[in-house]
């Protein structure tokens, strides 16, 4: 990239930071991973669901820092893994810390404020973060969990519509500029 | 310290490092983070043989770069390895070959003073047992000529020696002086086509004339068809010619054709046998007489000796082995005759016979009936050479003794003829 580029990124990213209260980057991840666990215990249907991941998307995109997204995630992943069962604390972690550095960089670059692109992004986003969830699940654990792509992509769509409406809620939670 | 301080103090590689590191910060972070949870996955998980996570990556991410080191090492060491070795073997080889060449060079040259050392010894001990005054000289040149028969001897005018005078070795006689120079003296030899000598058979005393042919084998003229010769006698001088005095071996009879009005008989010289190196020139010959057998008890030439005429003592069986081993074997068989004790039986543990006691030697449980020639299996030894003093050729056969007496190796082989020259 040349140096107008990374000027009139850094110009850019200074006017489209959002910025929230600490309150609010502590309770809402923690209420995602909250649900996450104990929401489909009583609802099966709601099992989908991955807010923890949404929540992940949503901050690193709205950040639009790398090394704030990659936190983000990581202290996302880790509490989920805190909380899971035989699950070994850093695998959730590793994933959301990816997810979060790419989203904070894909944040860097597009306008990320629209609908249609949130939608996107955050259907990608769930297909890598399951795909490299079976990855390292595979590799590092050697467990042979099933993959089934055509689910993934449809519980992607779902979740992607579902993190587009979480989105629109949450940006209600951004200090004003 | 800023970096103005940090770059005069010399930390440049300290600033480079910064450097490097504000530029992919983000990138630094990601992967720190990530190690750090992947650390902490393999500190809790255990594979399903009970030993941790982190242990088996580390193991398996180390094992593939130990691998290739190995492989790189193993190979560069075993690539030094063997030139430094085949480096070492050809220097070996090349050190090897030089050593094995002077060792040749070495072995001939002994071989040569060894035949030397017989010769003189034989020759001693020929002009002491023989009345003949002889001088020893040795061949130092043989004659230019392609076919010569002529060679030159280190004693000339200045030893006494003169033109005609016999030449001889104590096996046989080996031509005659031609020319007599003050320090040297020209031999032809008996193979040469121009030399004759009076020779007598031994058995039949059939006289003939001995000539040589430019070949190894001589041949003996004129004896009559109706004489009976056979191969592998023996034909001595005859005197007849007044150079040889008689009694001198001559040659051995290899080939007999009938023929009129004479045979022809092919002689092969003795006193070639062991080839040229030093001679006898007879500067004052005395007769002697022709043995009855051939010189087979002669301390110098043992040949096969002759079937034993009837009522004569048949010759005795050969005596114990002539090797140490042979002789030790029948000592220990005696040891053990005389503890009666069965060698190869008992077990482990059992008492072994003594082998220090004393028995007799090998031979002398029966003794023969009469007085023996001395065997000549006793009179040599291992190199080879007579207890004597007399060589003995490794080329003969060395047979057992004649059921006759024969002559003392230190005493002449007859008695002598008065001279009748």
């Amino acid at each position: 990239m040349t140096d107008y580029g990374d000027r009139y990124l850094a110009g850019n990213q200074r006017e489209q930071v959002s910025r929230f209260r600490a309150r609010v980057m502590l309770v809402v991840p923690l209420a995602a991973v909250l649900f996450q666990v104990y929401v489909p215990r009583f609802w099966d249907v709601l099992g989908f669901l991955e807010l923890p991941l949404l929540v992940t998307i949503y901050f690193a995109l709205m950040r639009r820092s790398q090394i704030g997204g990659l936190f983000i995630g990581a202290f996302i992943g880790l509490a989920q893994d805190s909380l899971s069962i035989k699950q070994p604390l850093g695998m959730f972690g590793i994933v959301k810390t990816l997810v979060g550095y790419f989203a904070a960089s894909v944040g860097l670059r597009i306008d990320v404020e629209h609908s249609v692109i949130r939608l996107v992004l955050t259907f990608f986003f769930y297909f890598f973060h399951q795909f490299l969830y079976w990855v390292l699940a595979r590799g590092l654990l050697a467990r042979q969990i099933p993959f089934d792509v055509q689910l993934t992509l449809l519980l992607g769509l779902l979740n992607a519509v579902v993190g587009v409406t979480l989105f629109h809620f949450l940006d209600k939670l951004r200090e004003p500029a | 310290m800023g970096r103005p301080a940090l770059a005069a103090a010399g930390f440049q590689p300290v600033l480079a490092m910064e450097t490097l590191l504000n530029r992919y910060r983000n990138i630094t972070v990601l992967l720190l983070v990530i190690f750090a949870q992947l650390v902490l996955i393999g500190l809790q998980m255990r594979n399903d043989r009970d030993v941790r996570m982190i242990r088996v990556w580390a193991v398996t991410a180390i094992t593939p770069l130990a691998r290739v080191l190995e492989t790189v090492r193993g190979g560069a060491s075993g690539f030094f390895g063997s030139y430094i070795l085949m480096h070492d073997a050809r220097e070996d080889n090349r050190r090897l070959e030089t050593e094995v060449d002077r060792l040749k060079m070495e072995n001939q040259f002994l071989k040569g003073e060894i035949s030397t050392a017989e010769h003189a010894k034989a020759l001693v001990a020929f002009q002491q047992r023989t009345q003949s005054r002889t001088i020893a000289a040795r061949v130092i040149a043989a004659g230019a000529g392609a076919s010569s028969k002529v060679v030159i001897v280190d004693r000339g005018a200045s030893s006494g020696v003169e033109k005609g005078m016999a030449v001889v070795t104590p096996d046989g006689i080996v031509g005659k002086v031609i020319a007599a120079y003050p320090t040297a003296s020209e031999v032809m030899l008996i193979t040469d086509p121009e030399f004759a000598a009076g020779v007598v058979s031994q058995r039949s005393h059939v006289v003939g004339t001995l000539k040589g042919q430019g070949q190894s084998t001589c041949k003996v003229d004129y004896v009559p068809s109706e004489e009976k010769v056979q191969p592998g006698e023996m034909f001595y001088t005859s005197g007849d010619d007044r150079i040889f005095p008689k009694g001198f071996p001559a040659g051995v009879v290899r080939v007999v054709r009938p023929s009129n009005p004479y045979q022809e008989v092919l002689v092969e010289p003795t006193g070639l046998d062991r080839g040229l190196d030093a001679v006898l020139i007879v500067v004052e010959g005395v007769h002697q007489a022709i043995p009855e057998v051939p010189p087979a008890n002669a301390p110098v030439y043992l040949g096969t000796p002759p079937p034993a005429a009837p009522g004569e003592r048949a010759a005795q069986p050969a005596g114990p082995a002539g090797t140490d081993a042979d002789k030790l074997v029948q000592k220990y068989k005696q040891i053990g005759a005389a503890e009666n004790h069965k060698f190869g039986e008992g077990g482990p543990g059992a008492k072994p016979p003594d082998f220090n006691i004393k028995v007799p030697p090998p031979g002398a449980a029966n003794p023969p009936d009469g007085p023996l020639p001395a065997k000549p299996q006793d009179t040599t030894k291992p190199d080879g050479t007579a207890k004597t003093g007399v060589a003995v050729s490794p080329r003969r056969p060395v047979a057992a003794p004649p059921a006759v007496a024969a002559p003392s190796p230190d005493a002449p082989p007859a008695t002598p003829q008065p001279q009748d020259q």
